[in-house]
C-alpha cells in the first residue's frame, strides 16, 4: 500500500457524529411531529440554501478528516515499509498542487510576480525587481497575457462547473421521480414551480440555485487554482486558499464536537434536577450557578492554561505533531463544552418541571412506571425540540469564539490551521506598506459564509420547531466579547 | 427590601466558595506546583533545586490543605489553599510573577477600563434600542426586512474583523485618530473614541434583533391597542408604552453586565494598547501568570454575582408587580 490510514481521535468522533446525525434523521422520520417540523424547515428557501452552503462546508471538512500517512520511498536494503511522520488528509491529496507549490513569501491574489523586490542578476547587471513566482502564472510566457488567460480559465471553469451542476441536478430529479413514481417531466415541473401554500413543496429550487452558484464559483476557483494562487500566499509562501480550506475542518469540529460534551451534561442534569427535585435539584442548581458566575472567557482561559501544562509535561503521549494538535483541539472542545452546558441545562430543567406535572406523566407514575423509564419515555422526547434548537443555535457562536480564543492565545494549537490562527498571523499585515489584505479577506469571506449560513439555518430551525419560545441569543461569543 | 438584599448576599457566599474551590482545583490539583514550575522554567534549567527555589519564591512550597508540621491554627492557615485561595475573600491577591502587588495593579488599571466600558455601554444601549425601535416603527416594510438582514449579517462577522477593519480604515487610511495608545486626562478622548465606536457597531447586530423581537411581542398586546384606540400617535405608543414594558426583559440582559464593566474588554484593550484590566488579563494569559488569572476569575465572579443582585433590585424599580420575597 502506498499509504497507511490513520484515524485521529477527532476523526473518529466526527464520523461518529455523522453517523449520529443519520440516526437522528431516521428517528425524526418516524416521529410525526419532528417530521412535520423538518418539513417546515424544508419549505423555507433561505433555510434550504443555507443548508446547501453548510453541506458544502461539511463535505470539505469530512474530506479533510480522512487522514493517512504517505509511504516513504523504500530505503536500500530495507524491506520494511516506512511511512512519513507527516499526516495528510484526502483533501491534501486532492489539492496537492496548492499544498506543495509554495512561494518564498507574500504574493497577491492571482499575481505573477512576488510582492517584494529582490536583487537579481539580469544580463550580468544587478537589478532590484519583482521576481516571477515559482508557481503563480509560471506557465505564462508573457505576463501581459495574464488577464486573457484568467478570463479563458474562468469561462472554462464556469462551463465545467455548470456541466457538473446539470449532471447532479439531473440525477437528483431522476431519483426524486423514481421515489415518487412520477414521470420525469412532471417531477421537473413540480421542482421548478414555486410552491403554493396548499402544495407546500420542499424548496428544491433554492437548493439547485445555490448549487449552481456554488459550482460556478468552485469551477472558476479550481480553474484559476490550477495555475495561480487564487487568494495569494502568506508570509512563508503558503497558498492562502489551501489554508482557508484546511481551516474549515477546525471550525466544524469546534462547532460540533463541543456538543458531545454539552449534550449529555445538560440533558442528564437538567432532567434529574427537574424531575427529582429535592436536594438533587439544589445540588445541580448550585453547580451551574457556580460555573455560570465565572465569566466564560476567564474560565476557558484558566482551563486551557492548565491543559497546556498537562500536554507540555507529557510529551510521550503523542507520537506525531498532528496527534498533539488533535488532542489540544479535543481538549478545547471539551473545555468549551464544560463551560457552555449551563444555559441549556437551565432551560431543560424548567421544561421538565412543567412536564412532570402533566396528566400523562402522572398516569405513568400511577401505573408504577419507574423514574428512569418515565424520564426516558415520556419526558425526554418532549425535550428533543429544545435540544435540537440549542444545538443548531450554538454552532455559529462556537465557530466565532474559536477565532477570538485563538487570537488570545488559548485556542487551537498554533500549528493547526484555523480561522483564528489565520487572523492572528495576519493581523499585523494591514500595517504593512503596501497593504497585505488577502489573508484577512479570505478568512473573512469564508467565516462570514459559514457563520451566516449557520445563523440563517438556525433561525429557520427555531421557527419551525418552536416559534413561540423566546430564544435569547445564548452564545459563547457574547460572553467572550464582553 | 434590606432583608432581601442581606439574604441574597448570604446566598452569594456558598457560590463564591464554590468558585474558589474550582479555581483551587484547577490551578493546584490538576497540575501540581512541580509541573507548573517545570514548564515555566523550561526544559533546560530544570533541576530539583531550581524547582524548589521557584516554588519558595511564590509560596507554593507549602502543603496543599493541611500543614501537620505547623503549630496551632497555622496547621490550617499555613497552606496553599489558605494562602492562595481563602485570602482572596479579603481581596488579598498576592503578587504577580513580576513581583508587583496584584490588588494595586488592579486598582490602577480600573480607570482606563472603565473609560472605555462605560461610554460603550451607554452609547451601545442607546443606539441598539433606537435602532430596534426604528425597525419596529417601520415593521412589515422593506426597511424592516433590510434591517433584520443587516443585523443577521452583522452578527455573523467575528468581532476581530470589526476591530481590525475599523483600525485600518479610521486610523490608517483616514488618519483621524491614533492607531493605539492611551493617556490620562482629557487627552484620552482621541484614544477612546475609536474603540468605543467599534464595539458599539460590533454589538448592534445581535442585540438590536433581540430587542426588536421583544418590542414586536409587546406591540400585539391589548394595552397597545387600547392606547392606539385612544388616538395616541404611533411614536407616543412606541416610546411611552411599548418601550417601557419591553424594558423589563432588556434589563435582565443589561444590568448583569454593569459590574463586569470593571473587567474591561479583552480584545479592544489589547488591540488598542489601553492599559486596563482586559489587557492585563490577556498579558497574564500570554505569559502564563497563573496568580493573575486566578485573581481575575475570582473578581469576575464576584462582580457577576453583584450584577445578579442588581438585576433583581432593578426589577422592582421598573415593574411594580414584582415583589422581592
Amino acid at each position: 500500500m502506498d499509504f497507511k490510514p490513520l484515524l485521529l481521535w477527532s476523526d473518529i468522533l466526527l464520523w461518529a457524529m455523522v453517523a449520529g446525525c443519520v440516526a437522528l434523521a431516521f428517528y425524526c422520520r418516524r416521529q410525526d411531529y419532528l417530521r412535520r417540523a423538518w418539513r417546515r424547515v424544508g419549505e423555507s428557501g433561505v433555510a434550504m440554501s443555507s443548508a446547501t452552503i453548510l453541506a458544502a462546508f461539511v463535505s470539505v471538512g469530512l474530506l479533510d478528516s480522512l487522514h493517512y500517512q504517505p509511504r516513504l520511498p523504500a530505503q536500500e536494503g530495507s524491506t520494511e515499509a516506512q511511512y512519513a511522520p507527516e499526516v495528510l488528509s484526502a483533501l491534501d491529496a486532492l489539492v496537492a498542487d496548492l499544498r506543495l507549490n509554495k512561494e518564498k513569501t507574500y504574493s497577491a491574489p492571482l499575481a505573477t510576480h512576488a510582492f517584494a523586490k529582490e536583487t537579481m542578476e539580469r544580463d550580468g547587471v544587478q537589478t532590484r525587481d519583482y521576481p516571477r513566482l515559482k508557481w503563480g502564472g509560471a506557465h505564462l510566457e508573457d505576463v501581459a497575457g495574464r488577464d486573457s488567460d484568467l478570463a479563458r480559465r474562468a469561462a472554462s471553469g464556469a462551463f465545467y462547473g455548470l456541466l457538473l451542476w446539470a449532471a447532479v441536478v439531473g440525477v437528483a430529479v431522476g431519483l426524486m421521480a423514481l421515489a415518487r413514481g412520477a414521470p420525469y417531466g412532471a417531477t421537473c415541473r413540480t421542482v421548478w414551480q414555486p410552491g403554493t401554500a396548499a402544495t407546500r413543496p420542499i424548496a428544491w429550487r433554492a437548493v439547485f440555485a445555490t448549487l449552481a452558484v456554488l459550482s460556478v464559483i468552485g469551477g472558476i476557483t479550481a480553474a484559476w487554482a490550477a495555475g495561480y494562487h487564487v487568494f495569494g500566499t502568506d508570509k512563508v509562501g503558503q497558498d492562502v486558499l489551501y489554508l482557508s480550506l484546511k481551516s474549515v475542518r477546525t471550525a466544524l469540529l469546534i462547532g460540533t464536537l463541543t456538543t458531545l460534551v454539552t449534550l449529555p451534561l445538560a440533558v442528564a442534569l437538567g432532567l434529574i434536577a427537574g424531575f427529582r427535585g429535592g436536594w438533587w435539584d439544589d445540588a445541580i442548581q448550585y453547580l451551574y450557578t457556580v460555573l455560570n458566575s465565572i465569566p466564560g472567557v476567564l474560565l476557558i482561559a484558566a482551563m486551557v492554561l492548565m491543559m497546556q501544562v498537562v500536554i507540555d509535561t507529557h510529551p510521550e503521549w503523542f507520537e506525531t505533531a498532528a496527534e498533539r494538535a488533535d488532542a489540544r483541539l479535543l481538549a478545547l472542545c471539551f473545555i468549551l463544552g464544560l463551560t457552555s452546558w449551563t444555559g441549556l441545562c437551565r432551560l431543560l430543567r424548567a421544561e421538565t418541571l412543567k412536564l412532570r406535572e402533566l396528566d400523562y406523566v402522572q398516569a405513568a407514575r400511577a401505573f408504577g412506571v419507574g423514574d428512569a423509564r418515565i424520564m426516558a419515555r415520556h419526558i425526554l422526547p418532549n425535550l428533543m425540540h429544545i435540544v435540537l434548537i440549542a444545538l443548531v443555535m450554538d454552532f455559529s457562536g462556537l465557530v466565532l469564539s474559536e477565532a477570538v480564543l485563538s487570537y488570545i492565545g488559548i485556542g487551537v494549537d498554533s500549528s493547526m490551521n484555523s480561522f483564528g490562527t489565520m487572523i492572528n498571523a495576519a493581523r499585523l499585515e494591514l500595517s504593512r506598506e503596501p497593504v497585505v489584505w488577502w489573508s484577512l479577506a479570505a478568512a473573512f469571506v469564508l467565516m462570514l459564509a459559514l457563520v451566516l449560513a449557520a445563523n440563517l439555518f438556525a433561525d429557520a430551525v427555531r421557527d419551525a420547531f418552536d416559534p413561540r419560545f423566546q430564544w435569547r441569543a445564548r452564545r459563547v461569543v457574547k460572553k467572550v466579547a464582553a | 427590601m434590606i432583608a432581601y438584599i442581606i439574604r441574597r448576599l448570604l446566598y452569594a457566599i456558598p457560590i463564591l466558595i464554590g468558585v474558589n474551590l474550582i479555581t483551587f482545583l484547577l490551578f493546584f490539583v490538576v497540575n501540581s506546583p512541580d509541573d507548573i514550575a517545570r514548564m515555566q522554567l523550561g526544559a533546560k534549567r530544570v533541576t530539583p533545586e531550581a524547582i524548589e527555589k521557584w516554588k519558595a519564591e511564590r509560596g507554593y512550597d507549602k502543603p496543599m490543605v493541611w500543614n501537620a508540621a505547623a503549630p496551632g491554627v497555622a496547621k490550617a492557615t499555613d497552606t496553599i489553599l489558605f494562602d492562595k485561595s481563602v485570602r482572596m475573600f479579603a481581596l488579598d491577591f498576592g503578587r504577580a510573577d513580576d513581583g508587583r502587588d496584584i490588588a494595586l495593579e488592579i486598582k490602577s488599571r480600573m480607570g482606563p477600563s472603565l473609560a472605555i466600558a462605560i461610554p460603550t455601554f451607554i452609547l451601545g444601549l442607546f443606539v441598539t434600542v433606537s435602532f430596534a425601535l426604528l425597525l419596529v416603527f417601520f415593521r412589515n416594510t422593506a426597511l424592516d426586512v433590510g434591517g433584520v438582514v443587516l443585523c443577521v449579517a452583522a452578527m455573523s462577522i467575528s468581532g476581530l474583523f470589526y476591530i481590525i477593519g475599523g483600525q485600518y480604515l479610521v486610523s490608517k487610511v483616514w488618519n483621524l485618530v491614533p492607531i493605539s495608545g492611551y493617556s490620562g486626562g482629557l487627552d484620552a478622548g482621541k484614544f477612546l473614541i475609536l474603540p468605543v465606536l467599534i464595539s458599539v457597531v460590533g454589538g448592534i447586530g445581535a442585540s438590536a434583533r433581540w430587542y426588536r423581537t421583544l418590542f414586536l411581542e409587546e406591540i400585539n398586546k391589548d394595552y397597545v391597542r387600547t392606547a392606539r384606540a385612544k388616538g395616541l400617535s404611533e411614536l407616543r405608543v412606541l416610546f411611552r408604552h411599548v418601550l417601557k414594558n419591553a424594558m423589563i426583559p432588556i434589563l435582565t440582559g443589561v444590568v448583569v453586565v454593569i459590574p463586569l464593566l470593571f473587567m474591561g474588554s479583552l480584545l479592544l484593550e489589547s488591540f488598542f494598547g489601553i492599559p486596563g484590566l482586559g489587557s492585563y488579563t490577556i498579558d497574564a494569559i500570554g505569559s502564563q501568570d497563573f496568580a493573575v488569572v486566578r485573581s481575575m476569575v475570582f473578581i469576575g465572579s464576584v462582580l457577576y454575582i453583584i450584577g445578579l443582585l442588581l438585576t433583581d433590585i432593578s426589577y422592582t424599580l421598573v415593574d411594580p408587580r414584582v415583589r422581592l420575597n
